[in-house]
């Protein structure tokens, strides 16, 4: 089962890197990884989706939790929570199709962002299934190209994941 | 005094204090000061261009002892026995590139076994970082899965608060190897020096907190035993639990087991006591896991070298374990009754549970088997008197030293009988890598012992292939003047693996033989130290009694029956029931 989980760390040098090996040196599979910094700048926060039973889950977390820099983690995938990831998709569009695919672009609610001779740079934002949507949705138009994030999440509701009072 | 006169008085108080810390120091001497400040008395290091600064600073201080090691890994395995021996944080220094490399399999070493060690490398200077440049190597990269933790110092005014968290993180929680690299010219800058600094360690909180509820699920699991094993390890040394672990049996009267980690925790001529559990371990011990209806694990992380086949091992039992590192928890072994914490605080409360209840586990059915067990299968070989056994020597080594000595090993063979025949009645005394197996870790790491207990007899027991991997120490002995005692179990092989070829492999000695040996007693000799072959039974007491009347530092190379193997023995991965050599 592919678990979210949102990690509060140091924002330092080194700490991607200490977390990224931390999953590779034990084995666990990391489906995707999303870091940005937090409303303090001292903080990082960290989406990471990784696929385990709980036994795994739990050995994930735990191991997490004994790296110096990790403060405070949180499995949310039982909680209420907004995921997004957002997609880049550069497709194939000759002047006469491109009214279809603008088409679908909005059903998607999604934005053309950069038009080219050819081709079309479409941007998109939602959960994972509308991202997979999308991309199947203007794969036979010819993707020449995609690029997309990894998941971002944030619980529902007032309560925040900082893990102390003040950041 | 008025609060105007206490605001001016207040004021000029700041004021001095600021102009005392404005002395400006270089990094070097920050280093050196904090190191004394953290009570550090020895390190163990190896000049090189980046540390130049750092020994050029050493030269004038008066404060700590530095030993000049020949080899890079004999610093870090010497700080890592100085550690095991005295529960105090290991210090060791080495250059940038391969001064620093060579520290590596020290590091992976002390944190396999969780020591607490701090190791200190040079780095080339801020501006040629990353420049591919003359003796660079990315060691806090290479570092990162075998530290607790490991800085690069960019800044030499975050120098003091680094090697100060660095102190703290390797000694306390699981206690284990950090790494500092600092930059030549870092060790050069000037800025003002205090300390204690403030730790600025957001991540890592400590947990005082014994959860009671946990507790008393274990205080209930054990009354309720009919067939109960206490498993200690590493961490019930690290703990000093020892005598929580005796105050336990004696209320409740259960046989106790240890891994290669936990010798010397409970002593060996306990009636209770079962000796080593796992691959060579006893087969009382073995027999008693397996059958156990509640294992109690004790700072232990049930490594494969104990649970042989995980599959089956322990599948009757309720686990109780109790670790300061909750990862270890359910890693290996599912705990029916997890409990984190320093084992000595949990015990202390578990006691006062137990002792609030009267009754006592009638357990004396369980006991007789055991004592069954002890009584069919006690460890045993076939003794000679025309060739030297093995195990005869480190009878020998027991019956002489009457147990008061400090006993390093290297890792093989004779690690496990040393493990088997040399009984123990506390911890700290038995040295040895367990984890990580590190061939070449006993002569340097006794060098370490020797040093932290100048008056005591030490013994570094080694094989001919192990002794082989840091024997350039032999020139810091002789230097040092260290009257250490090795003791070789010459059996012209690397007899661990031999004996593997042979159980295993139908007897293929794949380069297993070690023929172009040099002599030790020459070798030996060669150092300024002195060096005895004994090739008779009869030679053996009097030539220990020997080395340990003696100041010097004495090479016994034993040349032992080559062929003799190490039983009883579960093979790898399989169920601890499984047992050769009965």
């Amino acid at each position: 089962m592919k678990h979210t989980l949102t990690v509060l760390v140091e924002n330092k040098p080194g700490v991607l890197t200490r977390i990224a090996g931390l999953f590779a040196r034990r084995g666990y599979n990391i489906e995707s990884l999303a870091v940005g910094r937090t409303e303090n700048p001292a903080f990082s926060r960290m989406t990471i989706v990784v696929e385990g039973d709980d036994r795994v889950i739990e050995q994930v977390t735990k191991q997490l939790y004994k790296l110096i820099e990790v403060i405070k983690l949180t499995d949310i995938t039982n909680d209420e929570y907004v995921g997004r990831e957002m997609i880049l998709i550069k497709v194939n569009a000759d002047p006469a199709i491109r009214g279809e695919i603008m088409q679908i672009v909005e059903i998607f609610r999604a934005r053309i962002v950069d038009i080219g001779r050819n081709s079309l740079i479409i941007e998109a934002t939602g959960d994972e299934g509308k991202i997979d949507a999308i991309e199947s949705a203007l794969r036979p138009f010819g993707i020449k190209e995609v690029v997309r994030t990894g998941k971002i999440a944030m619980a529902r509701g007032a309560k925040s994941r900082n893990g102390r009072e003040t950041l | 005094m008025t609060s105007v006169a206490l605001d001016k008085a207040e004021k000029m108080l700041h004021e001095l204090n600021t102009e005392l810390q404005t002395e400006e120091l270089t990094g070097a001497e920050i280093l050196l000061k904090a190191l004394e400040a953290e009570g550090v008395k020895v390190i163990f290091g190896y000049p090189g261009g980046s540390v130049l600064p750092i020994y050029d600073a050493l030269y004038k201080n008066k404060n700590i002892t530095h030993i000049l090691t020949r080899h890079e890994q004999g610093a870090v395995h010497a700080a890592d026995g100085y550690a095991r021996s005295t529960g105090r944080p290991g210090v060791c220094v080495a250059t940038s590139g391969p001064g620093a490399t060579n520290l590596v399999t020290g590091i992976a070493n002390a944190y396999m076994d969780s020591i607490p060690l701090v190791a200190i490398t040079g780095q080339v200077s801020l501006a040629a970082l990353g420049r591919d440049s003359f003796q660079e190597a990315d060691i806090t990269g290479i570092t990162t899965p075998i530290t607790k933790y490991n800085y690069l110092v960019k800044d030499v005014r975050d120098l003091a608060r680094v090697v100060h968290e660095a102190f703290h993180l390797a000694t306390t929680g699981r206690p284990g190897p950090v790494l500092i690299d600092i930059p030549k010219d870092v060790t050069t800058m000037k800025t003002a020096f205090s300390y204690p600094p403030k730790l600025d360690l957001p991540g890592y909180r400590l947990k005082n907190v014994v959860n009671a509820t946990q507790v008393g699920k274990a205080a209930q699991a054990m009354l309720e035993a009919k067939k109960p094993v206490i498993f200690v390890g590493g961490g019930v040394v690290t703990s000093g639990a020892a005598g929580e672990v005796r105050a336990l049996v004696n209320k409740l009267g259960f046989p106790v087991t240890y891994s290669l980690m936990g010798k010397g925790v409970f002593p060996d001529d306990h009636q209770l006591c079962l000796g080593m559990a796992g691959m060579h371990g006893t087969v009382s011990a073995n027999y008693a896991l397996w059958e156990a209806d509640l294992i109690v694990g004790l700072g232990v992380r049930f490594d494969d070298r104990v649970t042989g086949d995980l599959n089956t091992f322990a599948k009757n039992a309720t686990v109780i374990h109790i670790d300061i590192d909750p990862a270890e928890l359910s890693k290996n072994v599912y705990a029916h009754v997890p409990i984190a914490g320093d084992v000595k605080q949990v015990l202390k409360e578990l006691l006062k549970v137990l002792k609030a209840k009267d009754t006592k586990p009638d357990i004396s059915p369980w006991i007789e088997k055991i004592a069954g067990w002890k009584k069919e299968f006690p460890l045993r070989y076939e003794k000679s008197d025309k060739v030297i056994k093995p195990q005869y020597v480190i009878e020998q080594i027991y019956e002489v030293t009457k147990g008061d000595a400090y006993i390093c090993t290297e890792v093989g063979q004779h690690q496990m009988w040393t493990a088997q025949y040399y009984p123990l009645t506390e911890p700290r005394r038995f040295i040895s890598s367990g984890g990580l197996g590190t061939m070449g870790f006993g002569l340097p790491a006794a060098m370490g012992v020797q040093i932290a207990h100048p008056d005591k007899v030490v013994f570094n027991i080694a094989g001919d292939g192990s002794i082989q991997m840091n024997s350039q120490e032999f020139a810091t002995i002789a230097q040092n003047k260290l009257p250490l005692i090795v003791a070789i179990l010459n059996n012209h092989y690397l007899g661990m693996v031999r004996q593997w070829q042979e159980l295993f492999f139908g007897e293929r000695y794949s380069h297993t033989d070690m023929s172009g040996q040099p002599d030790f007693v020459k070798l030996a000799d060669a150092y300024g130290l002195v060096g005895l072959r004994i090739t008779r039974p009869e030679d053996v007491r009097p030539a220990l009694e020997e080395a340990i009347a003696s100041p010097k530092a004495y090479v016994l190379d034993f040349q032992v029956d080559c062929e003799e193997n190490v039983f009883p023995m579960v093979p790898a991965g399989a169920p601890i029931n499984n047992i050769l050599g009965r």
